[in-house]
């Protein structure tokens, strides 16, 4: 079963909760590190990391030979990846979304593809090689995530337990993550600005009808108006974690929540199971 | 016209906090939030929304069922595994997964796909009662953020101008990637806010990185620096290494909180130190702005 953890504002938790999880279960479990942008979950499993791969994306090289200077190509690019005045087109590898499309309408046979790296992929295990963890990582100045997003994707098994660390909002990069989970954890805080942006996630896994339950952190901190908003739309609250200065102390040095408050240890155990039994009597 | 951005790697340090509090400190100043993913700004300065822009950026590929012969052309040519078959042998667009390409529109011989232009989300010009704001709300699974954050900062740069406002005060979205890159490009001044854990070191180091990159000067404020003095210490090390003068410490305060449930910002909700505190990185803020 995999449960992405997601959230719609950043700074929540997630990777406390995506953590917390791979750390209670007993059984084997694959972590995979969506949040391409600022992949933290490594910080706190801190695996042995035996592999690291370059993400390559395809992008386009022009023959001069070959072109015409017909502008085809840069007229059909979506992205403006391509730019042509009359000449033979300069790219902007950085804009290619790999979509093939030039070379499809290149009247003269004239590009061909070339690997460009926007980031890599770490392969490790942590917790004495029951956590599997895969991390993507996109490099600084690098603009699009869901192809390494994508690269993450392809190395979580179809069974087996896996939890998936999204980013942070509701545009591609978590679509491209959330996609072929079968439940989303919805990590937020009782705070206006963490009810506005859980409603925002709420809609995004209603709209691609995923089933899913929220996790307060920090319940104790805020007020009231994200479990009376759980009560009125009926969304299950999975579990409200307590705001521990200890708890704080304990992250800032890379410590996990069964660290800092090791009675959520049991909660957190259950979680695959109790989402199991519920995805079940659906 | 000057261009402070607030920005921070890792979620949830308190950018839209120290943000609505430069808003209130700032005269004569342009506000905009560019976290168009999750904007929170206007929950603490309750615009009143003057106009309401579509924000239409980028297609949609559409298959016209009717015309689709179920050939297979679109899918194996889709390089997003866009294109489902249904169970009626034709081809169907998810729209989740669509980029936009349209390379599908091309290749199909039966030119059974409609190419329609596609409405990503609004934006919107408001007034505060710190000043004029420019915000937006990108739709749902919507892609393009990044183009609409250029598009809020473009719209308020004009506002700017024709308002004659000197200053324009961005909250910025977490993260590196697109909707980062487009919301510093050319802006005067990067206030990167943190915090005291090996998160938000790891992310810091790596959005100063993205601001050498794209040579836009940074500062770095450590908010809730208490909760580990030695790792502040570090970030303000690591913070001078990468490039960018740490100009303040904010003690972990519950009054951040309780202003936001409020709806106010930090500086109108209470008094004392940790006001003066923020007045005086503010202070800061602007002398490196001349």
């Amino acid at each position: 079963m995999r449960i992405a953890v997601a959230s719609g504002k950043g700074g929540t938790g997630k990777t406390t909760v995506a953590v917390a999880i791979a750390m209670a279960a007993t059984e084997p479990v694959m972590y995979a590190d969506c949040d391409v942008e600022e992949p933290n979950g490594s910080i706190f499993l801190k695996p042995e990391v035996y592999e690291i791969k370059k993400v390559l994306v395809d992008v386009p090289v022009i023959d001069e030979e070959k072109c015409t200077s017909c502008g085809k190509c840069a007229r059909f690019c979506q992205f403006n990846a391509l730019v042509s005045l009359g000449t033979p087109p300069l790219v902007f590898p950085e804009l290619c979304h790999s979509c093939g499309g030039c070379a499809i309408v290149c009247p003269a046979d004239a590009i061909s593809w070339k690997g460009n790296s926007i980031g890599e992929i770490s392969l490790g295990k942590a917790d004495g090689g029951r956590v599997s963890v895969v991390q993507g990582k996109l490099d600084v100045g690098g603009v699009l995530a869901p192809p390494v997003i994508r690269q993450v994707k392809s190395h979580i098994p179809h069974d087996g337990l896996s939890v998936i660390d999204c980013p942070p909002g509701t545009s591609c990069p978590v679509i491209e993550s959330i996609g072929e989970a079968d439940y989303v954890l919805l990590v937020t805080e009782p705070t206006p600005f963490g009810l506005h942006d859980l409603k925002l996630a709420v809609e995004t896994v209603r709209e691609l009808g995923m089933p899913f339950a929220v996790v307060i952190n920090r319940f104790d901190e805020g007020d009231l108006g994200v479990e009376d908003y759980c009560g009125e739309e009926n969304i299950l609250i999975m579990v409200k974690i307590p705001h521990r200065r200890a708890m704080a102390e304990t992250y800032s040095r890379g410590g996990t929540l069964l660290d800092g408050i090791p009675e959520m240890r049991e909660i957190f155990k259950d979680i695959p199971r109790i989402i199991e039994r519920g995805i079940e009597e659906k | 016209m000057k261009e402070i951005v607030v920005i921070s790697g890792k979620g949830g340090t308190g950018k839209t906090s120290i943000t609505g509090c430069f808003a209130a400190l700032a005269e004569n100043a342009i506000l905009a939030d560019c976290d168009v993913d999750a904007a929170d700004l206007h929950m603490l300065l309750a615009p009143e929304i003057i106009s309401r822009t579509d924000f239409i950026s980028g297609h949609e590929a559409v298959i016209r069922e009717d015309d689709c012969t179920g050939c297979g052309i679109c899918r194996k040519n889709c390089k997003f595994d866009a294109i489902d078959l249904t169970s009626e042998g034709k081809c169907r667009v998810n729209p989740f997964s669509c980029e936009g390409c349209m390379v599908c529109v091309e290749v199909c011989p039966e030119k059974a796909i409609d190419f329609p232009p596609n409405l990503c989300g609004e934006w919107y010009f408001s007034h505060t009662r710190f000043g004029p704001m420019v915000h937006a709300r990108l739709g749902i699974a919507q892609e393009n953020s990044g183009k609409l954050v250029s598009t809020v900062r473009r719209e308020a740069a004009a506002k700017a101008e024709e308002l004659k406002k000197d200053l324009l005060i961005v909250d910025g979205p977490p993260g590196i990637g697109c909707p980062v890159i487009a919301s510093i490009t050319g802006a005067s001044l990067l206030v990167v806010v943190t915090e005291p854990t090996i998160s938000g070191k790891h992310d810091m180091k790596r959005v100063l990185q993205l601001a050498k990159h794209f040579s836009v000067p940074a500062l770095v404020i450590v908010n809730k620096w208490d909760i580990n003095p030695e790792m502040t210490a570090e970030i303000e090390k690591e913070s001078l290494l990468g490039g960018a003068h740490p100009i303040g410490r904010i003690p972990y305060d519950r009054a951040f909180t309780v202003a936001q449930i409020n709806g106010r910002t930090l500086v109108e909700e209470t008094t004392g130190a940790v006001v003066e505190n923020i007045i005086t990185i503010w202070e800061k803020v602007c002398r490196k702005l001349k």
